[in-house]
């Protein structure tokens, strides 16, 4: 822990005083750019084997590739979209990977469709064809917005309908089992955590482009809690640690809502530009905000111990310089380092505590 | 992605062409009459009503190839006539102008007012012109009443398209160098500072509510940029102040127009890798070119006016040195006819480019089929 700010060398981190600093570590090297995209960046931490996953989506393509702990890049593959029909090669929405109670799938979502895959990315195990049957001239059809929830994996589409598939613990027998309806816009992101304490807590959140977030409880069907309206910004990233959903949208804001009855709480004037991820680190409750303005800051979530009441505080931020960053993930559960993306940029950037 | 954004990418690419294109026919002292002749046979084809119907059909973004020939076309809709090195160098010009335009738009939604300052400098340029003047109007409103009642959602997605399109383009240009608003290699500089974008709030804020919704507390935080509250937002009328300066003329007499190509580099040859291995579009974008030419009505001379060279470049030896230096991979290849197969769309294609055509010499030809392929290699 880094004391006084008065003595030390200058660096472009803004850093309070009891609160760690951050320095660039090695970057790894992506054969591809990363598109303009939100939440373009996935990280699968793996300390068991020494090793981390990362996932970033190029436009017609995708990236995976596995590092060392010091950032040396190790094996990595190019995913596509599967089915390439029509005027131009589909693009690809997102990457994301979904720890499930027994496996992990790797999940990528695009204009045509939803891949899931073996972790590394290696065997597809299973493909939703998206249906656009309802769609206009005029409408985009994707599907973006991906979140394991159980041994259920929740994925988002244009139309603001969520998709339920039921994940076995293995083999390629995955159904889709329930289509929640909540959104009339079309879904941004999910998130979702393990269901803890009582019966009956939210433990999975939806955004959508208008700004609103629908908060559910899982189970062999979903039920809806409680609908937190929009107000016309997009919200395009969603947190969920403890009860807390924390909400960044395209007018720089992160909102801290309660789960349990929807209620603003707390309200950051955070970024000067629109948000693009936001990542939680639940071993500590650190929360942090990624935006088009090239900053990415740290924050620590926690409840007052009398009033239960939410409770912020800014611990870093962090510049990159002429980077318009498109996705930011913690890649340790206690937080102390963390990678980031940014559009156009050839290689993922890391950072680690001093 | 977004079915909506090829107006707004044509029209600002196009505005772009014509700040480049006035600037140099005053640099090479080209008589006035002349000058303003060739800005507006070139506005007058951008702004057909046919063409401008083709445009704002729903439809996907194509290749960078496919809307290069568009605008090679519309260069050539005058007098005025453009070697091949100098139409690329016009082309990265306009493309790297609209990409720091699109990247720099504090919203979404400020594209369009970027779209209103071409708009508005185009005006400037026909003043003398009612027809086209009335024209350019028509467009206006046309994307009113296509953007005006678009979500912020949807202004994303439009923005995160147009991105697409112009990922891993990173050409130096000397005019964006010297105000260093583009780095040495390539990228664009972000600032963090100045005036927020309207509906955002200055960074540096907490402020917690109780249960009831009341404001409790407020605390600062350090957010690192040095941002100011914006003073308000730019109009979306037909008249008014858009605020941005994103899309009005940065050219003038004294800053010319040059580019320095960043030359082999593993981002531009990747890209390049992809463009040529997409071939299988080369039809639907045939397709794609044959309606949105076809809307193009290009008047035919009425008498022998006689034609002149635009050159980019300061001297015609610069210009050839240019042809023979540039990168293998950033060369803008045309579309190859031979790949398609459908007669009928070859006919079509060959019939829409026969009315197009604007030369002073007779073609020697034996087939409309080679005529074609004649017209599109001289572009």
């Amino acid at each position: 822990m880094v004391a006084a700010d008065s003595e030390g060398p200058k660096d472009p981190g803004i850093r309070c005083p009891s609160h760690r600093m951050f320095r660039r570590e090695r970057s790894i090297p992506l054969q591809s750019s990363a598109a303009a995209l939100c939440n373009n960046l996935s990280v699968l931490q793996l300390p068991a084997r020494n090793l981390t996953l990362f996932g970033v989506v190029h436009g017609p393509s995708a990236q995976v590739l596995s590092a060392a702990p010091d950032g040396v890049p190790l094996a990595q593959r190019q995913l596509h979209v599967k089915e390439g029909a029509g005027v131009s090669p589909p693009h690809i929405t997102q990457v994301h990977w979904c720890v499930l109670p027994f496996r992990v799938l790797l999940v990528l979502t695009s204009h045509r469709g939803i891949q899931m895959y073996e972790s590394d990315g290696s065997i597809m195990v299973y493909w939703h064809a998206l249906n656009s049957g309802d769609a206009s001239s005029v409408q985009a059809v994707f599907a973006q917005g991906i979140a394991a929830s159980g041994h259920f994996i929740c994925v988002g589409t244009w139309s603001g309908r969520v998709l339920v598939f039921d994940i076995p613990a293995k083999g390629p027998n995955i159904m889709l089992s329930e289509e929640l309806a909540g959104h009339q816009t079309p879904v941004t992101d999910i998130a979702a955590e393990p269901v803890q304490g009582q019966d009956g807590m939210a433990d999975m959140v939806t955004a959508d482009d208008s700004g609103s977030l629908c908060v559910w409880r899982s189970g062999p069907e979903f039920t809806l809690l409680t609908r937190i309206p929009g107000f016309g910004v997009p919200c395009s990233s969603v947190q969920l640690w403890q009860g807390i959903i924390a909400a960044g949208y395209g007018n720089g804001q992160v909102h801290l809502y309660e789960a349990t009855t929807g209620t603003l709480n707390i309200q950051i004037n955070a970024h000067a530009r629109a948000i693009c991820a936001l990542d939680l680190a639940p071993e500590v409750g650190k929360l942090l905000s990624a935006a088009e303005d090239t900053f990415v800051h740290i924050w620590k979530l926690s409840r007052n111990p009398e009033s239960g009441c939410i409770e912020v505080e800014h611990c870093h931020g962090e510049c990159v310089p002429d980077t318009q960053v498109c996705g930011a993930q913690f890649c340790d559960p206690s937080g102390s380092s963390f990678a980031v993306t940014g559009y156009d940029l050839t290689e993922i950037l890391r950072f680690g505590s001093v | 992605m977004s079915v909506r954004t090829l107006p707004l990418l044509f029209l600002n690419l196009g505005g772009e062409m014509l700040y480049i294109l006035d600037q140099r026919l005053r640099a090479q002292n080209i008589p006035a009459d002349k000058a303003r002749k060739v800005l507006n046979d070139i506005i007058m084809t951008m702004f057909n009503r046919k063409f401008m119907e083709e445009l704002f059909k729903p439809q996907e973004l194509y290749s960078k190839k496919a809307l290069r020939t568009i605008y090679d076309r519309l260069a050539h809709a005058s007098i005025m006539r453009l070697n091949q090195a100098s139409m690329d160098k016009l082309y990265d010009l306009m493309t790297m102008a609209f990409k720091y335009q699109v990247l720099l738009c504090p919203r979404p939604k400020d594209v369009l007012l970027v779209t209103f300052n071409h708009l508005d400098a185009i005006k400037g340029f026909i003043q003398d012109s009612p027809t086209i003047l009335h024209q350019v109007d028509e467009t206006f409103r046309q994307l009113t009443e296509v953007y005006g009642a678009l979500s912020a959602g949807e202004f994303r997605l439009i923005r995160q398209t147009l991105l697409l399109f112009f990922q891993d383009l990173h050409i130096r240009v000397s005019i964006f160098l010297k105000d260093r608003v583009q780095n040495s290699n390539g990228r664009f500089v972000l600032p963090v500072s100045g005036p927020v974008p309207w509906g955002t709030e200055v960074p540096g804020l907490i402020r917690m509510f109780n249960s009831k919704g009341e404001e409790e507390k407020k605390i600062e935080f350090k957010h690192g940029g040095n941002y100011v509250t914006a003073l308000k937002e730019g109009s979306f009328e037909l008249y008014g102040d858009r605020v941005l300066k994103l899309g009005t003329n940065m050219y003038s007499v004294n800053r010319p127009v040059e580019t320095q190509m960043s030359g082999a580099s593993k981002d531009s040859a990747s890209r390049a890798q992809e463009s040529i291995a997409a071939n299988p579009l080369a039809k639907e974008e045939l397709n794609f070119l044959a309606r949105l030419m076809g809307g193009m009505e290009i008047k035919k001379p009425s008498g022998p006016e006689p034609g002149f060279r635009m050159n980019l470049f300061t001297t015609d030896e610069e210009e050839e040195h240019a042809a023979l230096c540039r990168p293998e991979e950033l060369s803008y290849e045309v579309i190859n006819i031979q790949a398609v197969q459908d007669q009928q769309r070859n006919e079509e294609l060959a019939r829409i480019m026969g009315e197009l055509e604007v030369t002073e010499q007779p073609r020697q030809s034996t087939t409309k089929g080679d005529d074609l392929l004649a017209m599109m290699d001289e572009l």
